[in-house]
């Protein structure tokens, strides 16, 4: 007992590195707020172009986003850092996480709103456009506001999801609380600083875990 | 483009690099073939413990699934794998990844499994049961059956998602695909490897992301 107080919850360790972990904090909520807006929007704006139904277009937008579905993120991570630069195209690890996951996230909300979208009785899109609105009407003012709703709770776990992967970033030197953890393991020869990252993901995501819980019963379909 | 080539797509390299990649490749299979199971069976489990509504054990399912759905699999990984060492756990790097990943996707197929049981109306198993079947035998039987059906397409991205996980076990250097395709990279200094191992995800999980797309929207538009 007294050896798991030593290596998991060292007092004086865990005093030392706060500073650091917090950055690392920082850094974590920054990255995974810029995926969620940008993945989101970029996403919501893929399913609503999809809705155009123009073939080529279309093909181009499954096969994207089939891809980014398919490959584990840290291969993507990888690729873009390590491979990328080979042929002249370098970022900063930074800009690749948030690239790499906007993707992702982008690519899981597209098929999220589009089949929320493909949900929506064809009935309705008949009957919106016969009494006289436009297609983008239709859609904006019609499909959407119940499309958008159906798709609450699979957004909200997939996108919890893809933020808690910004811990992948570690692998590509971002400083976000897995790194800052790691190193600070590293320099203590101790497993503290592991402890405090683990913590203060549970502080971040606990909260968000328990929200999609109830974003499940409010928006959920009955069934 | 004649550098894309022989960056990317540089045969001689491949030719020289496969059998590493294959040894990866089968590494990575193996991992699959022990997680999905392990992580099925431990997700059965929680679902069937929590199917009896005993209060105080529902508590501690759901606390035990929300915990472990707030931590990032690979923050997880890394604690376990240099965190067991610690308080005198030597274990394989094979073993510290299985318990990771098993505490992880446990709780997530345990969350879909209590979903797919809580659709069957409590009738069912009240009819069931005054026909002279066991507990054990209604639910093996009766309610499983409809419940896995029920939620085959949750089952079935779960199952992406822990195969997608498999990647992250190169960064406790178990020798699986992407660790190869790096240690190959290294070796050659060309980042062939990487866009290799990229493509060969990219065969093993696309089938299923077609499926699995398909799959959704039927259900949708059941509803």
């Amino acid at each position: 007992m007294n050896r798991i107080a030593e290596n998991f919850f060292d007092l004086e360790v865990m005093a030392k590195y706060l500073p650091s972990i917090i950055d690392g904090v920082w850094v974590t909520i920054h990255l995974a707020v810029l995926i969620v807006l940008s993945g989101l929007a970029l996403g919501f704006v893929l399913a609503v172009v999809r809705a155009f139904q123009i073939r080529p277009v279309n093909w181009l937008i499954v096969l994207v986003v089939d891809v980014f579905r398919a490959l584990p993120p840290i291969v993507i991570m990888i690729v873009f850092y390590f491979a990328l630069p080979f042929v002249g195209i370098s970022m900063s690890g930074f800009v690749v996480a948030w690239l790499s996951l906007t993707l992702v996230l982008a690519s899981f909300a597209e098929e999220i709103f589009w089949t929320g979208i493909l949900s929506v009785d064809r009935g309705q899109w008949e009957a919106a456009r016969s009494t006289g609105l436009g297609f983008l009407q239709t859609l904006r003012d019609v499909v959407l506001p119940q499309a958008v709703r159906l798709t609450i709770p699979p957004l909200t776990n997939r996108t919890i999801v893809i933020t808690k992967s910004t811990a992948i970033a570690s692998v590509v030197a971002v400083q976000e609380i897995l790194t800052q953890a790691s190193a600070a393991q590293a320099f203590s020869a101790n497993t503290t600083p592991l402890t405090m990252a683990a913590i203060a993901y549970l502080v971040i995501f606990f909260p968000l875990v328990v929200l999609s819980r109830w974003v499940e019963s409010r928006f959920g379909w009955k069934r | 483009m004649e550098a894309l080539i022989y960056n990317f797509f540089n045969l001689e390299i491949l030719l020289k690099v496969h059998p590493l990649l294959l040894k990866g490749l089968w590494m990575t299979l193996q991992l699959c073939l022990l997680v999905v199971p392990l992580g099925i069976a431990g997700g059965l489990m929680v679902a069937v413990a929590y199917s009896f509504h005993v209060r105080w054990l529902n508590w501690l399912l759901i606390a035990y699934v929300d915990f472990f759905r707030s931590f990032p699999p690979l923050v997880l990984l890394i604690l376990v794998f240099y965190g067991l060492p610690f308080i005198g756990v030597e274990v394989p790097s094979l073993v510290a990844v299985l318990i990771a990943f098993l505490l992880n996707t446990a709780s997530y197929y345990g969350e879909i499994f209590r979903a797919g049981i809580e659709s069957i109306g409590r009738g069912q198993r009240e009819a069931a049961r005054s026909t002279g079947l066991t507990g054990l035998q209604t639910m093996v039987y009766v309610v499983l059956p409809q419940a896995v059906r029920n939620v085959l397409p949750d089952l079935i991205s779960n199952t992406l998602e822990v195969i997608k996980f498999t990647a992250l076990a190169s960064v406790v250097a178990l020798p699986e695909l992407l660790r190869m395709g790096r240690v190959a990279q290294g070796l050659t200094y060309n980042p062939t490897p990487l866009i290799a191992v990229a493509l060969v995800y990219l065969a093993l999980l696309w089938p299923i992301v077609r499926l699995l797309s398909r799959l959704e929207r039927r259900t949708m538009a059941k509803r």
